[in-house]
């Protein structure tokens, strides 16, 4: 299915103009102070590519942060009806994502999609559209190529972009839905000739083996101490569940009035002592060691061994935005370490 | 730009289910039960003891409970919950003729098939039984496919217990063995049961291990304390039952919420053997 | 710096506390994290340069943490006036913290063993906006009403209702947050903008007049909101209106929460 064209970057312009005006939204990094975060975009001019990540992923497309599951209405005598209308997500065009952020989807489809399909996740799926764009730089929280990802990787994408010039981007067109890209504006995209992506991109160091992480994690699980010990700066906030492209924990919520109401679904984590705490006061994970310890028990060995991948990416996201500075790479080598050692 | 909608359902859209009845057990506690408002949903519905649902008071949430009612039962389900938090507080303003939500049934199921033609024992404790009143039910209404069936009930106090009138009921009948008990104090000047904690009240009626299956469900002291009573008589742990109650929002794996390890309680519980709940991590 | 790895040795030597909150370098060199120091010779990691800004009083009243023991601190002067302040809501007691006191220079180290002398101490620390924070106040200032109000709408629009600005301010210690009180449910829990405007006001509210400015809020803000703004706002406000600086004196009273016969206000009386 790939094809490899070039596109120069004075087109995306065009290719923007025309993806928008195929009724398609377009997600993109916009920069604000220091960081990049995905917006809604109408212009390729709003689009700010200079980031090595930006800082909230890209999931918000496919399972935004607050999205109602059912509305209903109350009527007389106790009677409650639905108020039904079809579910029509924006058909939506996510530009700028970075390699490790397209694996993502399938860790999230991996949850969203077993045994009970969910019809939220899929059809917003469905209506999506991937443009990646490969890494040409690298900071030292980036750890894809530890986790099986890299940054020209293709999986997730449906089109791959990697600068090959200042003016040039290599394409592949990756998917069908890819090749509905190109279809808005064929013309702006030209034969590739030889070009080659390797050279362009970032060196990623392997940090650590992740096959032996997955073994030697599950051995530190009763050494109470390590997890305390990595935990005790922990404030439980939980920004790194809510920046992480991978965490799918949601809560349910209901908002009504006399009239009728909403049943919404929001973004969790496991981080949050309220998370798992049952009405009788209960908590099967009351303290904070626990909790980092399902953070890390759940992407390592939990995912491996129920979803078949790992529920990490590599994006570093976590390590970037915790606010006291708790590098996940450093305490999964450390992790490593300790099962290694027994 | 118009794409086709697929026909993928909402799994998160409820029954609409009318309440028919209700049943103050104990203080604070009370039983539903609900039948369906489109009988359309009530002749495709079926679902088997030991599954759950998650039940709505709309504008307040969802709340999880076994289905307490046994599916031999037809054309209703029954839920028994204790008014602790806001939706169960919703619920617990609710009347007969109101609507409320149901989603499910979800999870796994006890084995009845594997135990016919052995002897059951039930050992339940306070708001325990109702998730056990489905398998009780569901035993006694298919009563010659099982040996003794004997059933230990324990509560804090007499006004604790939960559906007194089934228990006399089973009391009455000869192919039930029926031990009751209340805490030290909780008993009444006309209580006629036995006074002690559920422990101590398995030991002395010394249910017999051969051919036999344990379920067992209560607070986790109760069960912590129950279990090597069992062990002793000769009941081995993956003849022994229980239902996990971890916290959950969706129901259908989704969540995270009731996550133990690597096991969903909702999709691979919530019955489990003991066996199996020794293999978990201490999370539940 | 030496002075101050000495004097961690010698606390934890003997015994006076057993461990020691400070400042340890951190994933980069622009980066230092918390340490916690619980033997001697880990008091050589110790560092004490300007990365260290974040308010390691957070710390003081996290269970985990608690339970390790007697405690000291290092505390540059914004932590050591959210000591006083969370003395003077009862959250410390006299004695319970020892506070290494490091000068606004960040030279010198001083014990303070008792909230006499670290009120002895901040009291010769100013305390109040940098130049930074005062011309980013006076930007929202010379807004229009309409304009300021679209401003804080846009910011609040982006919050994504993790509550780690709650998580990171030293100030915000309720056991359960009002956020989590569900009958009634007072503040929507789903991070739509009702919601989040709804958060964003009792959190300001809740924080006016006892802020102390650490902002430790807005760093932890995976979404980039500039909130310690507005708790920034509102402690001018308070000091305006009732002359209240948080983290003054381990025994001042709370403006906001005292009734006094004179108040000013005729609707409270």
């Amino acid at each position: 299915m790939a094809e490899t064209r070039l596109i120069r970057k004075d087109a995306l312009t065009k290719l923007f103009e025309k993806t928008r005006q195929s009724g398609r939204r377009i997600l993109a990094p916009k920069a604000k102070g220091e960081q990049a975060f995905f917006e809604e975009v109408t212009s390729f001019g709003e689009v700010c590519l200079d980031h090595v990540q930006t800082r909230s992923s890209a999931k918000e497309a496919v399972f935004p942060k607050c999205e109602a599951l059912l509305r209903y209405k109350f009527g007389d005598k106790g009677a409650v009806s639905y108020d039904e209308k079809p579910f029509e997500p924006p058909v939506t065009v996510v530009f700028g994502t970075r390699p490790c952020d397209a694996r993502s989807l399938a860790a999230l489809r991996a949850v969203f999609n077993w045994d009970t399909p969910d019809k939220f996740y899929l059809e917003r799926e469905a209506r999506t559209t991937i443009i990646s764009v490969s890494c040409t730089k690298a900071d030292s929280d980036c750890f894809c190529t530890s986790v099986g990802g890299g940054p020209g990787d293709t999986a997730g994408s449906d089109i791959l972009l990697t600068p090959v010039s200042d003016k040039e981007y290599l394409a592949e067109i990756l998917t069908e839905k890819g090749q509905a890209i190109v279809a808005l504006a064929p013309e702006l995209f030209a034969t590739a000739g030889g070009a080659q992506k390797e050279p362009h991109l970032a060196k990623v160091a392997v940090q650590f083996d992740v096959n032996e992480l997955a073994k030697t994690i599950p051995v530190t699980f009763n050494d109470e101490k390590v997890w305390q010990e990595q935990s005790l700066a922990c404030l439980g906030c939980g920004t790194c569940a809510y920046v992480c492209p991978t965490c799918a924990c949601f809560d349910i919520q209901d908002e009504a009035n006399r009239q009728g109401g909403v049943r919404l679904r929001c973004w969790d984590s496991c981080g949050f002592s309220l998370f798992t705490l049952h009405t009788s006061g209960h908590n099967p994970r009351h303290v904070q060691s626990q909790r980092w310890r399902q953070r890390v028990m759940h992407k390592f060995s939990y995912y491996l061994e129920r979803q078949g991948m790992l529920g990490c990416v590599g994006c570093g996201r976590c390590s970037r935005a915790c606010p006291v500075d708790m590098n996940l790479v450093e305490h999964l080598k450390e992790l490593a370490l300790h099962g290694r050692n027994g | 730009m118009a794409v086709a909608t697929s026909n993928i359902p909402n799994i998160y859209k409820p029954y609409l289910m009318r309440i028919e009845k209700v049943t103050v057990e104990a203080p604070g506690v009370r039983t539903f039960r609900l039948v369906f408002t489109n009988p359309e949903e009530a002749e495709k519905f079926t679902f088997q003891a030991g599954q759950f649902a998650e039940y709505s008071s709309f504008g307040d949430g969802e709340s999880t409970f076994c289905i307490a009612s046994s599916p031999t039962r037809k054309g209703y389900v029954e839920c028994t919950f204790r008014q602790a938090g806001r939706v169960t507080s919703g619920l617990a303003s609710k009347d007969v003729g109101d609507v409320i939500g149901f989603r499910g049934p979800y999870g796994n199921t006890f084995p009845l098939e594997a135990w016919e033609g052995k002897n059951i024992v039930f050992v339940a404790g306070g708001i325990a039984l109702p998730p056990m009143r489905c398998v009780i039910w569901n035993v006694l209404d298919l009563r010659d496919k099982y040996k003794d069936v004997t059933i230990l009930y324990g509560a804090r106090t007499v006004a604790d217990l939960v559906y007194k009138d089934e228990l006399a009921e089973w009391d009455a009948r000869p192919d039930v063995r029926l031990v009751t008990t209340v805490d030290p104090g909780g008993e009444t000047p006309d209580w006629k049961g036995q006074i002690g904690f559920v422990p101590a009240v398995v030991e002395k009626a010394a249910p017999s291990a051969e051919n036999s299956i344990a379920v067992v469900c209560g607070p986790p002291i109760m069960i912590k304390f129950t279990l090597p009573v069992l062990s002793k008589l000769g009941f081995k742990p993956e003849n022994i039952f229980t239902t996990l109650e971890n916290r959950m929002k969706c129901g259908v794996g989704k969540c995270g919420r009731c996550n133990v390890g690597k096991t969903y309680v909702c999709k691979d519980g919530p019955v489990f053997t003991f066996a199996q709940v020794k293999e978990l991590p201490p999370e539940y | 710096m030496e002075e101050l790895k000495n004097k961690v040795r010698e606390l934890l030597k003997a015994g006076t506390v057993q461990a020691v909150i400070g400042y340890r370098a951190g994933s980069d060199e622009k980066t230092a994290r918390v340490a916690f120091v619980r033997q001697p010779d880990e008091a050589d990691g110790l560092i004490l340069d300007p990365r260290c800004t974040d308010n390691l009083a957070v710390y003081l009243l996290k269970p985990e943490v608690k339970l390790l023991g007697k405690l000291a601190i290092v505390a540059r002067p914004t932590t050591a006036r959210t000591i006083l302040q969370l003395a003077s809501e009862n959250q410390l007691a006299d004695g319970q913290v020892i506070v290494l006191g490091v000068s606004a220079d960040g030279k010198a180290v001083v014990e303070l063993a008792s909230f006499e002398a670290l009120e002895k101490f901040v009291g010769q620390v100013p305390a109040g906006l940098t130049e930074e924070e005062k011309v980013l106040l006076a930007k929202i200032e010379g807004m229009s009403r309409e304009e300021r109000w679209a401003f804080w709408q846009s910011e609040f629009a982006r919050c994504i209702k993790c509550y780690a600005c709650r998580a990171a301010c030293p100030m915000c210690y309720c056991s359960r947050c009002i956020v989590e009180s569900n009958q009634p449910q007072w503040i929507p829990v789903s991070p739509h903008d009702e919601g989040n405007l709804e958060w964003h006001l009792v959190r300001a509210m809740h924080l006016a007049g006892r802020c102390l400015n650490c902002g430790f809020c807005a760093k932890a803000c995976p979404m980039g909101i500039p909130l310690n703004l507005l708790t920034q706002r509102l402690a001018e406000e308070a000091k305006a209106a009732f002359g209240a600086v948080a983290g003054g004196s381990a025994t001042g009273e709370y403006a906001l929460s005292m009734f006094k016969a004179d108040d000013k206000e005729g609707f409270i009386r």
